[in-house]
């Protein structure tokens, strides 16, 4: 391998834009090979932590190492490349000549046919970028981003703003590419994404990150149900005991129950209460976000 | 095992050097010129207007002597000239507005182009594009039977190009200064308003009296004068070639400071 480094290290990461924290207190580490999803709501902190991943904006406290050196030595040796949710693209060149033209700027770079084929685009090399869908730009930018066979490959939220056949073929582009020991790092809304793709997801909400683990513990998380019925008087301590239970909230005479097991709350409900209207829905990743936070809090 | 893709540590070590020249590079500079001149809109206003405007404005004068005996149609000729490579340069360097607002600039930050280079490679296609303006007017001059010794040729074409360097880093000052995309619509204008103080499209005697005190102070005016120098005889004043030093001087430096801005890590 290139180097012992590790591919990203994070150490106390803050950004403030006057009275917004929008990273606060950051610290992550990513070995090289692996493949992370940094998953969170809008306005998380995730791009603002991938800029400054990338030099291109400068922390306030902490510090960022990548492959062992700073960002842009790591940028101008072409060993990270990103795919930017809002890096632009000259509308006015077709999609070759933005792959030549950008091949240019790096002392060597993959042959661009090889780029456009692996990116999935090599049809549309001699379309204007101007004319081609938001799918097909962010396509280009990934082969851009493939031009100098980075070790560490950035993508923020690639696949914002595209219908599910343009993720899918993305996705796909992506994962052909998938070689050894690449490592990439990539932000998004969608756990399905970060399930799919990632084998480490970190979680990240109001600049920090609230959970970090295989895609399998986070999922776990995301994975449970809400039971919720119509019980006065209900007693939380037996069913805070029940098997899978995560967490039981009384609001009047209704009751909320969080589990990983809703077939054994409803039974225990509808058999050994006088409850009714019992509802059962799963839980979204917001509601999972919700949970850990409330769980930092509460530790 | 045999595979076409070597191993990546066989692949990666030699090639992660630096580029030369921060990025600089020649190959870029031809996909860039091309670009330019795909833009219908930069053919016709630097190409093919101010051939136009020969046409309709120098062509009747035929037949007209300046005071030392040359034709008129030569005067207006290499005004158009200047006017042309002015307009020429400044829609390249404005480009970077577009650029930025398109958030180009920002995918370039993740290459290793340098902006120092960047800013190079615009310079060079400016130039390029204000030479080519400068050659067309002369070219449709020529045809139309402007005759004028080939020193004159020479020494004016050279003065307009030279000149239009100015404009050259005022149109990187008001990309780098303006975050929009259609900044070109904007500047316009204001540059025929020069090229009028300048005396590119009547000479600067003909305006009235106060407005010539003013024009002398106006960033066309040195250029315009330095241009039709070797064709009218006059000597070069003094008030000229300082005119173009300082104006070069200010937008130059202007240019830097917004540029460095620009690229400043926040
Ligand atoms: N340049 C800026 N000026 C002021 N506030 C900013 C700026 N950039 C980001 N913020 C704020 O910082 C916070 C984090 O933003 P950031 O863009 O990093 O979130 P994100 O996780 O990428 O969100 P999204 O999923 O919407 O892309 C937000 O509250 C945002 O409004
Ligand atoms: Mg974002």
């Amino acid at each position: 391998m290139t180097s012992t480094h590790p591919a990203v290290e994070l150490d106390g990461l803050t950004k403030r834009f006057g009275a917004v924290t929008a990273v606060d207190g950051l610290s992550l580490r990513v070995q090289p090979g692996e493949v992370v999803a940094f998953l969170g709501p809008n306005g998380a902190g995730k791009t603002t932590t991938i800029d400054m991943l990338l030099g291109l904006s400068r922390p306030d406290t902490g510090t960022v190492r990548v492959l062992g050196g700073t960002p842009d030595d790591a940028v101008a040796r072409g060993r990270v490349a990103a795919v930017l949710q809002t890096g632009g693209l000259l509308k006015d060149l077709t999609v070759g000549e933005t792959v030549r033209m950008t091949a240019h700027f790096y002392r060597h770079t993959r042959p661009a046919a090889e780029v456009l084929e692996r990116a999935g685009i090599t049809d549309i090399a001699d379309r204007v970028v101007g004319r081609c869908s938001g799918g097909q730009q962010q396509r280009l930018r990934f082969a851009l981003a493939l031009l100098p066979d980075p070790d560490l490959m950035v993508l923020d939220e690639p696949t914002t703003g595209m219908d599910v056949e343009g993720r899918r073929d993305f996705w796909q582009a992506l994962r052909r590419d998938a070689r050894r020991g690449r490592t990439v790092i990539f932000a998004t809304h969608y756990l399905d994404e970060a399930d799919a793709y990632a084998d480490r997801i970190v979680l990240v909400r109001q600049g920090r990150i609230v959970a970090d683990g295989t895609t399998a513990e986070i999922k776990n998380l995301a994975a449970g149900r809400t039971v919720r019925a119509t019980l006065p008087g209900a007693d939380q301590a037996a069913l805070a005991a029940l098997p899978g239970v995560d967490a039981v909230e009384v609001r009047g005479d209704s009751v909320l129950v969080r589990t990983g097991d809703s077939d054994a709350v409803a039974r225990h409900l509808l058999t050994r209460t006088a409850a009714r209207d019992v509802e059962i829905t799963s839980r979204n990743l917001e509601d999972a976000f919700l949970a850990l936070t409330t769980a930092q809090t509460g530790a | 095992m045999t595979t076409s893709t070597p191993t990546r540590s066989a692949l990666i070590e030699p090639d992660r050097r630096l580029p030369a020249l921060g990025g600089f590079a020649p190959g870029a500079l031809l996909i860039e010129l091309r670009r330019v001149l795909r833009n219908r809109r930069t053919l016709a206003f630097t190409l093919i207007m101010p051939g136009v405007f020969f046409l309709i404005f120098g062509l009747p004068q035929s037949g007209q002597s300046l005071d030392n005996g040359r034709p008129v149609t030569a005067y207006v000729m290499i005004s158009l000239a200047v006017y042309a490579a002015m307009v020429a340069t400044t829609s390249v360097g404005g480009a970077v507005a577009t650029e930025r607002a398109l958030g180009w600039s920002r995918q370039l930050r993740l290459t290793p182009l340098r902006p120092a280079a960047y800013v190079a490679t615009k310079l060079i296609t400016a130039m390029s594009l204000g030479l080519l303006a400068v050659v067309i007017e002369f070219l449709v001059g020529a045809v139309a039977g402007v005759r004028v010794p080939a020193y004159v040729w020479l020494l004016s074409g050279l003065a307009a190009w030279v000149g239009s360097l100015v404009f050259a880093a005022f149109g990187l000052f008001i990309g780098y200064l303006a975050p929009a995309e259609n900044v070109m619509q904007i500047i316009g204008p204001v540059l025929a308003v020069l090229a009028m103080f300048g005396g590119l499209f009547v000479p600067v005697e003909v305006l009235p009296d106060v407005l010539q005190q003013v024009a002398k102070f106006t960033p066309v005016y040195g250029m315009g004068v330095l241009a039709r120098a070797p064709l009218t005889g006059d000597g070069v004043s003094l008030a000229a070639v300082a005119n173009l030093v300082v104006w070069a001087l200010l937008f130059g430096v202007g240019a830097a400071r917004l540029f460095r801005r620009d690229t400043a890590r926040v």
